[in-house]
């Protein structure tokens, strides 16, 4: 098929999103699009994110600019959406908190003076869902996770998987672990 | 045609019921020379005939000594029909009901037909992506949809042919990321259909629409995304729109696109399986199923799969 195609929204839990670091064009020419690279090898131009949303905020000064506290079993992702995400910014100005938002988003870095690297997400669109797709998104993220894990100690010939490698030299136990807890924190409730 | 009634004979004799063999012929003979009934539908009238007559079940016959009829899946369209067939496991859903063992789609090269094994089958779990030849499963029409029954009458086994699974039949489960342009209350051009943009077909120029529904949605599994076309029917069984409703709604508001927008407020961000027809880049979806809770069996085994590294 000739053309465009769509980016994949990827499955990242917040711990590992917010340990990552690496970003990077994929070509030379300005519209290549833009990734950012996990620790486990995830290539992430899009995201897709079931969480809590349990903060929000108008901090814009001109005009609107939501800041938004999503949380899922391992960490909070931070998302942003101003005028040029209308939807997301209606959606954070009506809807109440704590609540299950569907969120997907791109990935975007910031570092700071120090030379830290924030991570946060800037929405296309956030939904409002219900507990059972969280946890099921749970579900899903880890699956994704495992196998991306499955990947790096096999020595996979993936550049992406070579890449994460080289650059992260990733502790493969703290993401298992990470997996781990986050399909623990839903037994309580099957 | 001796040859089916002899067969007939014999079924009958073997469930310890005694018919006159001529009286089968005459019977069969009617059917297929007089009436123009095709050779099988006339076995099964005249089996289903006496069955009544002697007030045996159909279970019973079908599954007697005799083999059930070997059949591909897109021929499985006669309800409470015994048959034999290979297929692949497609798919293994949720199940949610406590007598059920598992529930799930299975494909040949002719179709995806979706299966139920009860608690009752006393054969080994299915997996997903293995071949089997399923022995005396049984057909079983509900809401107009064909799907198959596994109970304590079947059995499956493992076969080594790898069965290819037809193109036109294709499954995707994955979150609905996005609904996009061109999807809720729209026009179509009433000479060609086509979806106008504008009040415009592109090739009849400006027409008078005729209002339909239809929902372009794309699927992402995190791995690929999938581009999917739901038509009127199950656009108004996933949302509860009607045409009419809609309409309505958007008389009100004085704006089409707010069909649109209460279709992402339904939609986006949960998890489906969608069936249908792949075309090019499209998948043309005849059934949508939402995915409504976490497998405790699967949480367990990625937890131990999560643990033991
Ligand atoms: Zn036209």
């Amino acid at each position: 098929m000739a053309g465009y195609s769509r980016e994949v929204a990827r499955r990242v839990f917040a711990q590992e999103f917010r340990e990552s670091t690496l970003t990077f064009k994929d070509g030379d020419d300005q519209y290549a699009p833009q990734y950012l690279m996990t620790p486990t090898g995830a290539r992430v131009n899009r995201i897709f994110i079931v969480g809590t949303l349990i903060e929000k905020e108008d901090i814009g000064t001109d005009s609107e600019y939501w800041r938004g506290r999503v949380i899922d079993p391992t960490g909070s992702f931070m998302i942003y959406a101003g005028q040029y995400q209308p939807e997301a910014a209606q959606v954070l100005a009506e809807c109440e908190t704590p609540a299950f938002v569907a969120i997907v988003g791109k990935p975007s870095t910031y570092t700071t003076g120090e030379g830290d690297v924030l991570t946060s997400v800037r929405p296309e669109s956030i939904h409002v869902v219900d507990g059972q797709t969280r946890d099921i998104w749970v579900v899903d993220t880890a699956k994704k996770t495992l196998t991306r894990l499955k990947e790096l100690e096999g020595g996979s010939d993936s550049p992406d998987v070579e890449k994460a490698k080289e650059y992260y030299a990733p502790d493969v136990k703290h993401y298992y672990s990470m997996v781990s807890q986050a399909l623990q924190s839903l037994k309580e409730s099957y | 045609m001796k040859e089916i009634s002899q067969d007939i004979y014999r079924k009958f004799q073997e469930l310890g019921v005694e018919i006159s063999p001529e009286d089968i012929e005459d019977r069969l003979d009617k059917m297929v020379s007089k009436f123009k009934v095709p050779k099988e539908e006339a076995r099964r009238s005249v089996v289903n005939y006496f069955l009544k007559e002697h007030n045996i079940p159909r279970n019973q016959f079908y599954t007697g000594q005799s083999e059930s009829p070997m059949m591909k899946v897109s021929e499985l369209n006669t309800d409470g029909k015994w048959v034999n067939i290979k297929g692949k496991v497609v798919q293994l859903w949720e199940n949610t009901h406590e007598s059920i063992s598992q529930v799930g789609l299975i494909a040949d090269e002719t179709g995806t037909i979706k299966f139920t094994k009860w608690g009752s089958a006393e054969f080994a779990e299915l997996t997903e992506g293995q071949s089997y030849l399923f022995r005396n499963v049984v057909v079983n029409e509900w809401n107009g949809k064909f799907q198959i029954n596994m109970n304590k009458n079947s059995s499956a086994g493992q076969i080594e042919e790898n069965i290819t699974v037809g193109t036109s039949t294709y499954a995707f489960t994955g979150a609905l990321v996005d609904i996009q342009t061109g999807s809720g209350l729209i026009k179509r051009c009433p000479q060609c259909n086509r979806a106008l943009t504008k009040g415009a077909c592109m090739e009849h120029g400006k027409v008078d629409g005729v209002y339909d529904l239809r929902i372009k949605a794309v699927l992402d599994d995190g791995i690929t995304a999938q581009d999917a076309i739901i038509k009127r029917d199950l656009a108004e069984e996933l949302t509860g729109f009607t045409l009419e409703s809609a309409i309505a709604l958007a008389a009100d508001a004085l704006d089409q696109g707010v069909v649109l927008e209460e279709m992402k407020k339904m939609l986006v961000g949960k998890y489906y399986t969608a069936t249908g027809s792949r075309v090019e880049r499209y998948l043309l979806v005849d059934s949508m199923v939402p995915k409504s809770t976490v497998d405790p069996q699967e949480l367990d085994e990625l937890i131990a799969t999560a643990e033991v590294a």
